[in-house]
Formats: C-alpha cells, sequence, structure tokens
C-alpha cells in the first residue's frame, strides 16, 4: 500500500473507491504533515465528526427480528437488513484531504475518539481548519486542542448543548425569551 | 490623514493572519490603539448578502483588524435530514445554497447513488449535466446583478436579472418550480423532460453569449469599474490553497483547477469545455472568471441539448423498485407496484451500510456531501461541504489593509451565500 509511512495508521479501508486512513489521535498532526508534505494533500476540503451513539441499535428488520425487532407503533423505524459492524469509540472525526494537482487524489484521515477526548488541532498544517475544526467544538462538542479560538461558530456563544449529537433531540433547544413573566 | 495605498498586484508567499488564521488583529505598535474605531457590519446590512456580520477595526480608512461572524442563518438542515428518510432528504438540499439549488441537490442524490452503487441511464445524466450548468449560469448572475449594484452599477442589476429569469422559466417548465426545483430523484430524474423544453432551451442558448457581451460591454472597460475592482482583495495562489477557496476563487487566482475536468463526474468527460484561469487574484479577476463561465457553460448546455434531443423516449430513471418508485400506471394493474410504491413511501428504500463523500464543482466551488448509513431507511450522518463556507474564510486575508468602501466589492467578489455558510 501506499500510505505504509504514514505515522501512528492502525488501518487502511478501501470502500466505494474512496481510502480512509484510520490514525491514532494522538499523532494526527504528524500523520497530517506526513501526508501534506510526503504524499502531496495540499488541501484539506472539509473535517467533520460524526456521533454514532446508539450504532446499530435498532432491531433487524423481517422474520428474524423479534425481540427488540419491527416496531410497529413507530412507522419509519423498522429494522435493518443486517446488524451493522460496531464502531471503536462514539465519534469519529474526518478529514477530507485533497492533493490538487494534475493527478487528483483523495483520501479520508479518520480518527476515533470518545467523548471528551481531545483532538489535536491541524490548523499549523492547514490553515482552512480553523472554522471547520470551530464548527466541530460548536455541534458535536469535540474538544480541539491547540486550536486559538475555539468558540462556538454556528450556535451563540452562551448555547448550551452540541446539537448534531445524537443524544441532542430534534425540538428539544430552549425557546428564546419564552420564559413567563 | 494619508490616502490609503489599495491597489497592488498580486503578491507571493503569505499573507494569512496569524495565529488565528480567520481573525486580522490590529497590531499595537503599528496604530495606538487609541487611534482605532471598531465599527461593527450587519449582519442586517444592505451589502453583506445576507446576513455576514463583520467586526472591523478601522484606522481612518483602513482595515486594520477584522474578524467575520457567522450563523445567523443557522437552520439545522444536517440535523433535520438525519430524520427523513432518504428520498425526503433530497427536499432539503437545495435549501441549503438557495441561489445554486441543483447543485446541493446532485451532489446529495449522487453520494447516495455511490453507497446504493446504482446506475443512471445517461438521459438522467445528461439533463442533469444540463440543468446543473444553467444553475451555474443563474448563481453567476445573480452574484454579478449583485455585485455590481453594490458598487453602483445599478443598471446590471436588471440586465443580469433579465436573463436570470429566462433560467428560471426554463425550471419551471421542467419541474413546475423555479427555484428548490426536487428534480433529481436517485436512480435518475423524478419526471421526463417536457416537451417544448428543447426549443426553448435552445432560444436560451443563443441569446445567453450576446447577453454576456452586453454585460462586458457595460463593465469591462468601465473606468469606475476597473479603479474598484483591480487590485483588490488579493490572494496568492498558495493562501488560496491553504485557506480551502475551491472553484472562482481558486481559478482567479491563477490555479488552473476545475472538479469537472480533474475529476470528471456526470457526462463532463464527454463535453468539451474550456476552463478560465486568470492570475490577478484581485476581484477583477474573479469578475472575469464568471463572466467567461457564463459563456462556458452556455456552450455545455448546448452539447447537452443536442445530445439530449437524441434520447427522446429513453428512460430517464433507473429500474430498480427496490429504491425508485414504479411508474403510476402499474400501481393500477400491479399488486408488487403497489407494495413497492407503498413501502418506498411509507418507510423509506434502505441504503446499505458505509460512509462516502462526494464532491462536484458547484457555482461556487467544491461542494461536497458526506454521509454515512447504517443501512436503514434514514441517513445516519450528512454534512455537506460548504464552499461559501471556505469563502468567508478568507475575508480577513482579502480584507487586511483595505479601504472600507473596497471591503463590500472584496465582500461580492467572495460569492457568500449564507444560506450554504451556515447551513
Amino acid at each position: 500500500m501506499a500510505f505504509e509511512g504514514v505515522p501512528g495508521l492502525v488501518e487502511t479501508r478501501l470502500e466505494h473507491g474512496e481510502t480512509t486512513l484510520v490514525v491514532e489521535a494522538a499523532r494526527l498532526v504528524d500523520a497530517c504533515v506526513h501526508l501534506r508534505d510526503e504524499e502531496g494533500f495540499n488541501f484539506l476540503a472539509d473535517l467533520t465528526p460524526t456521533d454514532y451513539l446508539g450504532w446499530g441499535r435498532h432491531g433487524v428488520a423481517g422474520y428474524i427480528g423479534t425481540a427488540g425487532g419491527r416496531d410497529l407503533n413507530q412507522p419509519g423505524s423498522q429494522g435493518y437488513a443486517k446488524r451493522p459492524d460496531p464502531k471503536p469509540k462514539r465519534f469519529s472525526v474526518n478529514y477530507h484531504l485533497l492533493e490538487l494537482s494534475a493527478t487528483p487524489r483523495r483520501v479520508r484521515v479518520q480518527v476515533w475518539v470518545d467523548d471528551g477526548e481531545p483532538v489535536p488541532s491541524v490548523i499549523t498544517v492547514w490553515p482552512t481548519a480553523d472554522w471547520h475544526e470551530r464548527e466541530a467544538w460548536d455541534m458535536m462538542g469535540i474538544p480541539i486542542e491547540g486550536h486559538p479560538n475555539l468558540r462556538r461558530i454556528l450556535m451563540d456563544d452562551d448555547w448550551e448543548g452540541h446539537p448534531l449529537r445524537k443524544d441532542y433531540p430534534i425540538g428539544g433547544e430552549p425557546v428564546r425569551f419564552s420564559e413567563e413573566r | 490623514m494619508s490616502v490609503v495605498e489599495r491597489r497592488g498586484a498580486i503578491y507571493s508567499g503569505t499573507r494569512i493572519p496569524s495565529p488565528i488564521p480567520t481573525v486580522l488583529q490590529a497590531d499595537p505598535n503599528e496604530v495606538p490603539v487609541e487611534d482605532l474605531m471598531r465599527i461593527n457590519f450587519g449582519p442586517n446590512h444592505p451589502s453583506t448578502h445576507g446576513v455576514l456580520r463583520l467586526i472591523v477595526d478601522l484606522n481612518g480608512e483602513q482595515v486594520v483588524g477584522i474578524s467575520a461572524v457567522i450563523g445567523y442563518l443557522h437552520t439545522g438542515f444536517e440535523k433535520s435530514m438525519e430524520s427523513k428518510t432518504w428520498w425526503k432528504a433530497i427536499t432539503y438540499a437545495p435549501r441549503i445554497d438557495y441561489l445554486s439549488f441543483q447543485s446541493n441537490e446532485l451532489v446529495f442524490v449522487l453520494a447516495t447513488e455511490k453507497l446504493l452503487e446504482l446506475e443512471i441511464p445517461r438521459k438522467a445524466t445528461w439533463m442533469r449535466t444540463c440543468l446543473a450548468e444553467l444553475n451555474r449560469i443563474h448563481s453567476h448572475l445573480v452574484w454579478l446583478g449583485t455585485g455590481a449594484l453594490e458598487l453602483g452599477a445599478i443598471s446590471l442589476f436588471w440586465y443580469a436579472f433579465r436573463e436570470r429569469d429566462l433560467v428560471l422559466d426554463l425550471f419551471e417548465m421542467v419541474t413546475g418550480y423555479r427555484m428548490h426545483t426536487r428534480y433529481f430523484q436517485v436512480g435518475g430524474l423524478a419526471e421526463d423532460i417536457p416537451p417544448g423544453f428543447y426549443a426553448e432551451a435552445w432560444k436560451f442558448v443563443e441569446r445567453m453569449p450576446k447577453a454576456v457581451d452586453e454585460y462586458e460591454a457595460v463593465l469591462t472597460d468601465n473606468t469606475i469599474w476597473r479603479e474598484r475592482t483591480e487590485g483588490i482583495g488579493l490572494l496568492s495562489a498558495d493562501d488560496a490553497v491553504a485557506l480551502g477557496q475551491s472553484g472562482p476563487m481558486l481559478r482567479a487566482s491563477g490555479i488552473d483547477w476545475d472538479l469537472r475536468r480533474n475529476e470528471p463526474y456526470l457526462a463532463y468527460d464527454q463535453i468539451d469545455f474550456e476552463v478560465p484561469v486568470y492570475p490577478g487574484g484581485d476581484v477583477f479577476a474573479r469578475y472575469k472568471v464568471h463572466m467567461d463561465e457564463m459563456r462556458e457553460s452556455t456552450r455545455i448546455v448546448a452539447q447537452c441539448l443536442e445530445r439530449l434531443e437524441g434520447m427522446q423516449g429513453e428512460p430517464w430513471i433507473a429500474d430498480d423498485r427496490k429504491v425508485v418508485l414504479p411508474p403510476r400506471e402499474e400501481l393500477h394493474t400491479s399488486m408488487e407496484s403497489l407494495i413497492h410504491h407503498f413501502k418506498i413511501v411509507t418507510e423509506g428504500f434502505r441504503v446499505p451500510e458505509g460512509e462516502v463523500y462526494q464532491a462536484i464543482e458547484s457555482p461556487r466551488g467544491e461542494s461536497g456531501c458526506y454521509l454515512v448509513s447504517d443501512g436503514g431507511p434514514r441517513p445516519w450522518r450528512v454534512k455537506f461541504r460548504a464552499p461559501s463556507f471556505a469563502a468567508l474564510e478568507a475575508t480577513a486575508t482579502c480584507m487586511r489593509g483595505a479601504a472600507v468602501a473596497d471591503m463590500i466589492a472584496i465582500a461580492a467578489s467572495l460569492d457568500p451565500v449564507m444560506g450554504d455558510v451556515d447551513r
């Protein structure tokens, strides 16, 4: 494989024609510097976390799913055709890199963290990570270590909670200026 | 007070502020703090293209400190889409970037099809290409009209919106809606192309190049326009890449990059078109890129129409009954079709477990969609890589040292759509 030299590499996956490199969170910056300088991935297209809380907890559909399977009272919540593979930790943080050259390549760098575990900032590698990392903190509550300006970006500064987490309900946000007088 | 030296040539190296790349902080050693005036632009200001807020430190007329504040149009699209079935979520996508609605729709549908590994009929591919390019023209026209309006060229606003209306008429004819069309379906198109579309589209293709000539006649050699755009809002090639700029921003900084040509999707590998590149890195270069792209898009639309006219009677959507709604007439005669229809409408179709990132060249640059599926009928995670979001990260670099009046021109040239920025 081409990416054997990436520091902290845990696993390489190839799915749907896309390469995913899972790296250790602690060595993320080393891995990113390597990918930028040695492999030529000079462009950070996107940075986004995903919350896997409750992943695979729906029942399995059809005749094989009985206990915890199909819930007829909740339309649209029918189970899976098969149970999805378990994930190592609650959050994945995905860095979509692009080699902006005549021979473009893309790669996804992925780190796994639990709630509250910090992820090092990659601002020094790609300055564009600034707002993306603030969004990751704001929306998912991923603490970015070493970010010089880690404030909320889309929500208000005094907002409570991180809206894109799976335990943040739709319609559960506080309604402002509605308290009884 | 000294006159601000504001015009310049593109620089090499970097002007990105440090340590925070998106916040320019006034240097107290250069300008005493008591000489500075902190001004708040927006979020409700006619020249900020929606609800962008800029907090600016001014030394006289000169911008010495700036930070952009966003989030006033955050609507939680991604969260909402997670709670809808895959095919209902398509409706949300066009509303994110309300000027390039079909690009958003397209990127979401393409990403879903990548997860499903679904083949779509060639007629749908060509029609998607055709509409995506018409949408690019529409978006650039709004950019041109409003951008020129903010610099005082009011007449151009009416010219640009005249042609924009023609594009919207075409969308209405095909989809029934002028904006937020939701015409792309997983597997192809929602409906067949209506009769009469080709004739109207050809009329538009004939008219558009002349219209672009008209806009250029008003602006390109206009002294005021040149004075207000040349050497303003500089961004070097290195900085553009480091700040994640894409689309016209990159091409106006001299980087020859276009996803349609470098990573072809849809039918772009079979189409003959040029990628305009200008090395100026200023507002004028961005203007020229937009103008040339409108001409190229018209050429692409013409090539699509030629191919589409030879495909009449072909299917417009894939024949995969687990994903695609069955034809309406079959519901009256076939029990199987009725069941499939019922299942897809009530439960939605299932998408195999996995994660994908799909990128396309939207009018504003790289529009990406990251999807995670757990194998169920609803997306587990939807993330849009918004080109406007990245473009606004360049405000501090582009507006560094600019005169306050030029901020307006620079903000317009970044082409932010706040719906796209805040999602």
